[in-house]
């Protein structure tokens, strides 16, 4: 019998969400131990001692760490309906739009809620070339996997979830149905998936939550923001 | 695809380590390909900018004409798609976790040098603090076992490799040596520069360190 599994987490953190969404996916049953970030606890620090962030997905003794590593485990170690594609070049291209959601997508969307003028301009028209790239991965299909639910809409969960939340405390709209047509269709797909619901904190908290850290949000950009 | 040329090319550049990366990784899996070197500080070639559209960079890997792009992707899909070759990744689920983990981790080492060799003052004093906590993170995963993953050479090994010999050139920017403060590290680069799909691979330090030096005048850093 497969030991427990345990995921460290928060309420409002996508990539902690990813996790649940592929647990669920799976069937796999776990406890899910709430973190306060602002008050990281031992078992965190322990399990994360590189990051220190969630999610940390603990099987038994094992320690898993980064939201894209930890969906690929769980398709690994658990039977059930496979995440990833099976063809070797699909499986490429779905961990290639994965890496590009995190690494440009993200990035240029955080910069285009919280900085201004002629700064924001140059952010809007990057993140909306990169949204551009990614509504050609779902032109014609239901979900980035095809006909069901895979690795690649988990990790466009944030697109589809935590972004209008985050528009929406911006007073910022970047995302619309005349502009990126399947892009807006997926969403609605993903979000009222039966078991993929399930995962998803509800916008309304989302909403609460972010809009009291709106301030801390902007000061994170003026790091970021090349002089 | 019709027409398409048949087999493996990579399209690379000669002191690119994510290049790198799949080379060792092509000659650890035994397999014949075509190596297309690429103009990177010139005008790209319409092959490159073809086969990775969004990133316009190295390493591409083309087979039978299908892009395949970013250098751990690579080397993931070598082992899908040839399965009867020696495989790059271990078999055990926790193990391939492990190995990703710290693969994508190592990808820091470059990030962090380039600021390294790039700034200066404050930006670069923040550049030098991350190096010394990366390395020592790779230090502190390694140990004192042989490889990172224990007694053989392994896909963390693979993907830190082509980053030693960039290392003291880092090390001269950053005010540190990797001898002194992390000997085990060292003493592990040695040890995988002695691997004959390492060796064959990888640049001598000298040539690295002329290189940033060509970096450096393109970026209009003259000192």
């Amino acid at each position: 019998m497969s030991p427990p599994v345990k995921l460290l987490g928060t309420f409002s953190s996508g990539f902690s969400r990813r996790a649940e969404a592929a647990l669920r996916l799976k069937g796999v049953p776990y406890e899910l131990i709430q973190e306060d970030l602002s008050n990281k606890s031992e078992l965190l620090l322990m399990h994360n001692p590189i990051h220190k962030k969630v999610p940390v997905l603990l099987h038994g003794d094992r320690a898993v760490c980064e939201s894209l590593v930890i969906v690929e485990y769980i398709d690994e170690a658990f039977d059930g309906p496979p995440l990833l594609p099976i063809d070797p070049f699909d499986r490429a291209t779905a961990r290639f739009w994965a890496r590009f959601i995190d690494d440009k997508c993200s990035t240029s969307f955080w910069l285009s809620l919280w900085t201004e003028g002629e700064v924001q301009k140059g952010f809007v028209k990057e993140f909306k070339q990169n949204l551009a790239l990614l509504e050609t991965q779902i032109k014609g299909k239901r979900f980035f996997g095809g006909d069901t639910v895979g690795y690649l809409d988990i990790a466009a969960s944030g697109i589809a979830h935590w972004l209008p939340v985050f528009e929406e405390v911006a007073s910022v709209r970047l995302v619309t149905d005349a502009e990126y047509p399947d892009l807006c269709r997926w969403a609605k797909e993903y979000t009222s998936h039966e078991t993929i619901k399930e995962s998803l904190p509800e916008r309304e908290k989302l909403l609460a939550i972010f809009t009291a850290k709106k301030d801390f949000f902007m000061s994170t950009v003026k790091s970021m923001v090349p002089k | 695809m019709a027409g398409e040329k048949k087999g493996l090319v990579l399209l690379d550049y000669w002191v690119s380590p994510f290049g790198q990366r799949c080379r060792i990784g092509l000659a650890e899996k035994g397999l014949e390909y075509e190596y297309s070197e690429q103009e990177l500080l010139g005008d790209r070639s319409e092959l490159l900018l073809r086969s990775n559209p969004v990133h316009k960079a190295v390493p591409v890997l083309l087979h039978d004409g299908r892009p395949v792009c970013e250098s751990l992707l690579i080397l993931h899909y070598l082992d899908e798609a040839f399965p009867n070759s020696p495989p790059l990744l271990p078999a055990d689920p926790y193990a391939r976790a492990q190995a990703r983990f710290w693969a994508a981790y190592s990808d820091k080492v470059y990030e962090v040098g380039t600021r390294l060799w790039k700034l200066r003052g404050e930006e670069q004093a923040r550049a030098r603090d991350d190096m010394v906590e990366v390395l020592g993170n790779l230090d502190g995963e390694l140990g004192d076992k042989a490889f990172f993953a224990g007694e053989a050479f392994g896909f963390v090994d693979l993907a830190v490799a082509p980053f030693t010999p960039w290392l003291p050139s880092y090390g001269r920017y950053g005010g540190f040596s990797v001898e002194r403060e992390w000997p085990r590290l060292a003493a592990w680069a040695r040890r995988c520069a002695g691997r004959e799909s390492v060796a064959k691979s990888l640049q001598p330090p000298e040539k690295v360190d002329e290189y940033i030096n060509v970096l450096k005048k393109h970026c209009g850093i003259n000192d």
